[in-house]
């Protein structure tokens, strides 16, 4: 059980005036029974719960759509995080979860993979370690650096960073889990734990400015790490600038119709809508076309908030393939991203609808390293 | 003279209140920033709850305005400084050129028809729903009835040269077309001041996830307003690209109520005029599907309720919701007439629906208008924390300001409607007439 | 001598010109009877248009002109004026509208035109029958009456008297304030409005230029525009305010207790007792010895008063003023609570209206409360109680009381049931967004019924559960309450028919004073210098009354600052040799302008009050009554055009 009137209070929701708008536009309240607006509601009629029989709220993809929309301020999405902070103190940690978040705390990522194996992706690329002196500091994200799917990603961007001249390094071994899906599964005391190491190995490295893969790890380290927090950059940002500033320049043609999915933790939550259109319509050869349902309108993979570890309610459902139909409805047939999360749902959800011969997804960095 | 009142801006509530002043026996000076008097209550088709052609009601104040004896009628001119005298006020006021010599002109057309922009020039009047020339006169009651040369749209005024002939000059039997004019400055020495600039609607486009500006059948209250009137652009027919919509939704709060746009407060006016373009919809396409997405129904007024009564019994679908999305159906890429899918919740059934809309109206809010935050400092005005102008006191004071002699009018100082509006720009000339005649009765007992 | 008429034909821009053929109407015109000269324009209304007419009357000699164009309400004082700037009488126009009555409803070019030409036809057999009248004002009494004396009227004596003039402030009670005297604080700014008040108050007690005469009734009206004359009937208080001393001895004397309507019936007071502006008087309806010349008590009021300050010799006192304008601002009624016998009120003491609520806030009584219940739109917004109109005010009452509560009491559990909040005005969103932080929960649904709980027959002070479907949930619920407030609606004033009879004034569908158009002129009445002012129009919150009360003071204005004021000449005439003294013109006359005259045996029209509304003359068995510009003679010279 947990209390109601405390969570009133932190998340100010006698602000919620009732009018639905955090569940009208929640992409996930079609499939579930998750509804935002309703367990606002409960929490202010002091109605408690067993939370075990709402199983829906590890339905959040923590698209923060909820909030962003809502007239009067609440964050609906820090309510259902903070639920799900009190179902895992209650123990009941979800099966799927325990491994993830396990390792997480003893291995510095949540795909189970040893420590030591963190730099693999880098293999020959022979980059250096930030703490030997570099201007910027380059952030895999773990899912990049183990996950063989999408290594890919940090390596274009050390090729794409290296033609551009750029000055960079990594954490190495040193670089562990930032801690945003940490965070929105509900795991206040491990993220406050993963943030604080961070920040310390930070410091150490005498990190002055990152640059991150992952836009979640850009969120989280951008508005969640505190006064302390080191300015970064998305590698979008940092790439669109050297292209405006004519460092990066592309010398081969990519010969694709694209279209892009804006990854929530970018696009919604940080406003950065621009910046990847702005690489993508710099590729020579490469037309560019929007989906309806793109920018502040655009629609979440389901990749966040702990879904990659988690099912969800209604399996049979599944918004990204819903993004497939929208991508090939463009004609295109690349569909680029810039999200390691989105990268690998929406690439599951070619296979899934069977688009293998219509449809790609890329990452922009696969992109742009191709171009040049 | 000082025992004259300057009034600023020539919406109805500046109309109304240049009219009590002057029906008191005062001078009045009435300014306005556009070629025409009237405001926005000339865009309006219908006023709710009665129904009025909102024309009808209005031009004979307009023509009221002009043809009175005690009121100096100064539009296309803006207040551009205002000192304080011991009691009294110097205004001076910047009269832009209009390219025409109001003496002459006949407001016959013959130059707006002979213009090369013909047709090519958004009309804003029409709320960017259709096309007029260079030259115009904003709708055809205007007041005065004198052509206007649109200074940033004219291609002689814009690039220098218009072809090897003025055309509008060529055409004007009257020889009133003069590219000569240049801006005039008047000085006047009034003893009160009414401000009433009104509004500008809420811009749609800060709401993105509303699709205003992607599709074509997403349209503002306002740009609906044209589009229902008889004098619009489709004469009154509900048509976008020739056809009649079958599904219409409307969206409440659009800019009201909603921290994300910084404004807080409640428009007023909103839930009434949705209510009647729900109406209007019935009544011009009797089968149409007619879907009100709204929070709270704010029906307040005097026969407002009975007039939401009505509404509803006509068979338009209140839904407690506010809008959340909207999409093109089907996810393809935009294209024009497309069917729409409007995301909500529909809160009394605790479930989120779509709901597929061949037009959808956004129900904007009023915001201050661009030009307050300039004008409250020429005349050491403050705003309250909505943006409008303020008041002396919240309760008591609802016309006065904290400088004695400047009054507000209307919408200047938050949404009204238009009986509201007409009140308050008539308590403004109340106060103004107080002042004014205890201004006259000191200065004769003086002598 | 023979007509010379000119014909003038407006194209209005497109607005006929694109329907109505103009050219062939121009020649078809040109050789109608008496027909002198026909032309067309674009915009007869613009200068040159009217520089035609002028130069035709000068050179030609007209003597009518018909403009065919727009409605005549549009432009009719224009045209009069243009040819009247040329020498011609004003009233020899008529017009012929060929835009509201033709082009714009018509889209058949060929049968709109031919309809034009029938109503030009029409206007020209028409036009050379009528009659030069002359134009005519009359002078101003410059002072007015305010019927009155709550916020509205007060502030709307207070312009009135502040431009300089008398005026006359009438109230039904023994004390100024009306309604908002009884309230304890304002939304959204929650000030006291006791402090609101007292300037007010003091401005008006101290201005020169202001009579208030309180404990009395506006019983008779006469007159018109400009020339009313007013009978007051003041009643006594029994009391010479110049000699009380307030020592309250006689309070204490006094045997009858009734409840005291002051503190909306929360408590009671003696027949002689303390008004809220601390003078003392005597409630004469209470009062036996005023009723009945009996008094229970020994010794009584009068025997304790050191100072002899109590009189009952004091009669009723007839006031006659003149003025020239009038402004009504007899306020509203609250809601009768009992009218809703689910919601308890009057059965369980805990159950009080929110006016009370003001009352007990007032006196500083306000008991800590464990859970408090706020009822909405208790008699608005409700068919079964008539009022199907929404009262403006409650929904932010509501808000304001909750605040109060769960500020003073942060234990309280305090509850609005609502169905839409309408949170308006200016500030109005922003107070609703600060009392829901407080903690005031609102769950949307109107309350259904009120019982105590457990069943138990009633007794003072007990749980009572509130039940209402939350309708955002879907669910029937039950919430317990210590104190249930209902948000009572406004509605009109029991005396309101009373007003409406002695000034001639109508009723809109809600019971409330009727304005003369709901938008553009929302404080002038169907009578010429009659004003409304405040919540007699329809629920009003104060600012809003304060706004409208000023309008009504403008409105005033223009005929008391001119002194004079123009009256219409299109009046009714009596040919009193064909009048048989038959009344039927009097009964019908909805403004009291015909009256029969003893001595000829023949009724006469009182030109001032006369509208020209043509009852009289459908009326008239005999013809003899007829209305200036629309004889029977012009009216089927017209109609026998179009046969």
């Amino acid at each position: 059980m947990f209390d109601t009137e405390s969570l009133v209070q932190q998340y100010e929701l006698t602000a919620c005036i009732q009018c639905g708008k955090c569940t009208g536009g929640c992409p996930i309240a079609l499939k579930s029974a998750l509804n935002p607006r309703a367990l606002v509601y409960q929490m202010l009629r002091g109605e408690e719960f067993e939370l075990v029989s709402r199983g829906e709220l590890w339905d959040c993809t923590t698209c923060a759509t909820c909030g962003l929309r809502c007239p009067k301020g609440v964050k609906a999405v820090d309510l259902i995080i903070a639920l799900r902070a009190q179902w895992i103190e209650s123990g009941k940690i979800p099966t799927t979860l325990r491994a993830p978040l396990t390792a997480t705390l003893n291995q510095g990522n949540p795909l189970v993979l040893p420590r030591e194996d963190r730099s693999l992706w880098a293999d020959g690329l022979n980059v250096k370690n930030v703490a030997d002196g570099a201007g910027i500091a380059m952030f895999t994200c773990c899912e990049n650096a183990y996950d063989p799917r999408v290594q890919a990603m940090p390596r274009a961007l050390v090729n794409l960073l290296r033609a551009a001249n750029q000055d960079f390094g990594t954490l190495g071994l040193d670089e562990q889990c930032c801690g945003s899906e940490v965070r929105r599964i509900g795991e206040a005391g491990l993220f406050e734990y993963l943030r604080d190491d961070n920040l310390e190995k930070f410091r150490a490295a005498r990190v002055s400015k990152m640059v991150t893969t992952s836009p979640h790890c850009f969120n989280v380290f951008k508005n969640e790490y505190g006064k302390h927090a080191i300015p970064v950059e998305h590698y979008t940002q940092t790439l669109a600038h050297l292209i405006a500033d004519g460092a990066l320049k592309f010398s081969k043609k990519f010969q694709a119709t694209i279209t892009y999915q804006d990854p929530c933790f970018l696009g919604k939550q940080n406003g950065i809508y621009d910046e990847p259109r702005a690489i993508l319509k710099a590729i020579p050869g490469a037309k560019f076309v929007e989906m309806d349902r793109s920018r502040e309108r655009s629609v979440c993979c389901e990749g966040g908030g702990g879904r990659m570890w988690l099912e969800g309610t209604n399996s049979q459902v599944r918004l990204a393939n819903d993004r497939i139909a929208h991508a090939l409805d463009t004609g295109a047939n690349i569909l680029a991203t810039a999200c390691p999360f989105c990268f690998l749902t929406l690439s599951d959800a070619v296979i899934a609808t069977g688009n293998e011969e219509k449809i790609k997804v890329m990452d922009i960095l696969q992109i742009a390293n191709a171009a040049i | 003279m000082p025992n004259s009142a300057l009034v600023i801006g020539g919406g109805i509530a500046g109309i109304q209140t240049a009219l009590d002043i002057a029906d008191a026996g005062f001078h009045v000076y009435l300014v306005e920033k556009e070629p025409s008097v009237g405001g926005r209550m000339a865009q309006l088709d219908k006023t709710f709850p009665t129904l009025d052609c909102s024309a009808c009601i209005l031009t004979p104040k307009m023509v009221d305005v002009a043809r009175h004896p005690n009121i100096e009628l100064i539009t296309y001119s803006e207040v551009c400084n205002i000192t304080n005298g011991a009691s009294d006020f110097y205004a001076t006021i910047k009269k832009k050129p209009r390219y025409v010599d109001t003496n002459k002109c006949t407001g016959c057309g013959s130059c707006a028809e002979a213009c090369r922009l013909k047709g090519r020039v958004t009309d804003t009047f029409n709320a960017g729903m259709g096309k007029r020339s260079a030259i115009y006169v904003p709708f055809p009651q205007a007041v005065p009835l004198k052509y206007t040369v649109d200074p940033t749209q004219c291609v002689y005024l814009t690039r220098g040269v218009c072809g090897k002939t003025f055309l509008c000059k060529d055409a004007c039997k009257a020889d009133a077309i003069d590219f000569t004019q240049k801006e005039e400055i008047v000085e006047l020495n009034v003893g009160a001041i009414v401000v009433a600039t009104g509004f500008d609607p809420f811009d749609a486009a800060l709401k993105p996830e509303l699709g205003y500006g992607i599709y074509p059948n997403v349209i503002t209250s306002l740009q609906f307003e044209r589009l229902s009137s008889a004098s619009g652009p489709t004469a009154g027919k509900i048509l976008l690209n020739g056809k009649e919509p079958r599904e219409v939704v409307f969206v409440q709060c659009v800019g009201s109520r909603d921290v994300t746009t910084g404004n807080l407060y409640c428009s007023r006016v909103c839930c009434m005029i949705t209510a009647k373009h729900a109406h209007l919809v019935k009544d011009k396409i009797h089968d149409a599907n007619v879907t009100i997405f709204y929070a709270d129904m704010r029906a307040f007024g005097k026969g407002f309720e009975e007039f939401y009564d009505r509404v509803r019994a006509e068979g338009v679908n209140y839904r407690r919701g506010y809008v959340s999305e909207i999409y093109a159906a089907g996810g393809q890429t935009p294209k024009r007439d497309g069917k729409l899918v409007v995301r909500s919740e529909d809160t009394l059934i605790g479930k989120p629906i779509e709901t597929t809309a061949d037009l959808v109206v956004l129900s904007v809010g009023l915001v201050p208008r661009v030009e307050t935050n300039t004008l409250a400092q020429i005349l050491q005005l403050t705003n309250s924390s909505d943006g409008f102008l303020a008041e002396a006191h919240p309760k008591m004071l609802p016309v006065d300001t904290k400088i004695n002699g400047v009054y507000l009018a209307g919408v200047a100082q938050g949404p009204k409607d238009i009986p509201d509006a007409v009140a308050h720009a008539k308590a403004a000339a109340s106060a103004a007439i107080v002042r004014l005649r205890s201004r006259q009765s000191s200065v004769a007992s003086q002598q | 001598m023979k007509s010379q008429i000119g014909v003038y034909i407006c194209h209005c821009g497109l607005n006929i010109a694109n329907t109505v053929d103009v050219e062939q109407v121009r020649e078809f015109a040109r050789i109608l009877p008496n027909v002198a000269i026909a032309r067309n324009y674009t915009y007869m209304c613009s200068d040159p248009g009217q520089a035609l007419i002028t130069n035709d009357i000068r050179d030609l000699g007209l003597t009518h002109v018909v403009v065919a164009s727009c409605s005549p309400r549009m432009h009719e004082p224009t045209f009069r004026a243009t040819i009247h700037k040329a020498g011609l009488n004003p009233y020899v126009l008529e017009m012929a509208n060929i835009r509201e009555q033709c082009s714009w409803v018509h889209s058949d070019r060929t049968l709109a035109t031919l309809k034009a030409m029938d109503l030009i036809a029409s206007a020209v057999a028409k036009v050379a029958l009528l009659v030069p009248l002359q134009e005519r004002e009359v002078k101003v009494t410059q002072s007015a009456l305010v019927i009155g004396g709550g916020i509205a009227g007060m502030t709307a004596t207070l312009d009135i008297a502040n431009a300089g003039f008398q005026v006359c402030l009438v109230e039904k009670q023994t004390h100024l304030g009306g309604r908002v005297a009884q309230l304890d604080t304002t939304f959204p700014t929650q000030e006291r409005v006791a402090d609101l008040l007292a300037p007010v108050l003091r401005a008006i007690t101290t201005h020169p230029n202001i009579r208030v005469i309180t404990n009395a009734d506006v019983e008779k009206v006469d007159g018109f525009i400009g020339n009313f004359r007013a009978t007051i009937r003041a009643r006594p208080t029994f009391v010479d305010a110049m000699k009380c001393d307030a020592c309250g001895k006689c309070v204490d004397a006094c045997p009858v207790n009734v409840p005291d309507a002051f503190d909306a019936n929360l408590t009671t007071r003696r027949a002689i007792y303390r008004a809220p502006d601390a003078r003392f008087v005597i409630d004469a309806r209470a009062c036996s010895f005023v009723q009945d010349r009996v008094c229970r008590s020994d010794p009584r009021c009068a025997a304790v008063c050191d100072r002899n300050a109590i009189d009952f010799s004091q009669t009723e006192n007839l006031v006659e003023i003149n003025i020239g304008a009038i402004i009504v601002a007899t306020g509203a009624a609250t809601f009768d609570a009992t009218k809703k016998p689910e919601l308890g009120f009057g059965t369980y003491s805990n159950v009080i209206t929110s006016l009370q609520f003001e009352r007990l806030a007032a006196r500083q009584e306000l008991q800590s409360v464990k859970d408090v219940v706020f009822v909405s739109c208790v008699g608005s917004r409700d068919a079964t109680t008539g009022n199907t109109y929404c009262s403006r005010v409650c929904c932010m009452v509501n808000a304001k009381q909750a605040r109060r509560i769960q500020e003073k009491f942060p234990d309280a559990r305090v509850t609005v049931f609502y169905a839409d909040v309408r949170a308006f005005g200016k500030g109005h969103e922003e107070f609703y967004d600060a009392v829901r932080k407080t903690g005031v929960r609102y769950r949307r649904g109107y309350v259904s019924e009120i019982f105590a709980a457990g069943g138990q027959t009633p007794k003072r002070d007990q749980k009572l559960i509130v039940r209402a479907e939350d309708t955002l949930i879907q669910k029937p619920i039950e919430v317990s309450a210590d104190l249930v407030v209902l948000g009572i609606g406004m509605t009109p004033r029991a005396e309101t028919n009373e007003i409406a009879n002695v000034l001639g004034l109508p009723r809109s569908g809600d019971g409330f004073l009727l304005e003369i158009h709901p938008k553009l002129r929302p404080v002038e009445t169907a009578v010429d210098g009659v004003f409304l002012a405040g919540a007699c129009q329809g629920p009003k919150d104060i600012v809003d009354t304060i706004a409208q009360a000023r309008a009504a003071a403008s409105s005033a204005f223009a005929s008391l600052c001119r002194g004079q004021v123009k009256i219409e000449s299109a009046t009714a005439r009596v040919d009193e040799e064909v009048c048989a003294g038959c009344g039927l013109c009097v009964a019908t006359c909805p403004y009291g302008a015909p009256a029969l005259i003893a001595r000829t045996g023949t009724a006469r029209v009182n030109q001032v009050l006369c509208k020209g509304c043509g009852a009289c003359e459908a009326a008239c068995p005999s013809k003899a009554i007829q209305v200036m510009q629309c004889t029977p003679r012009q009216v089927l010279a017209q109609i026998a055009v179009l046969a």
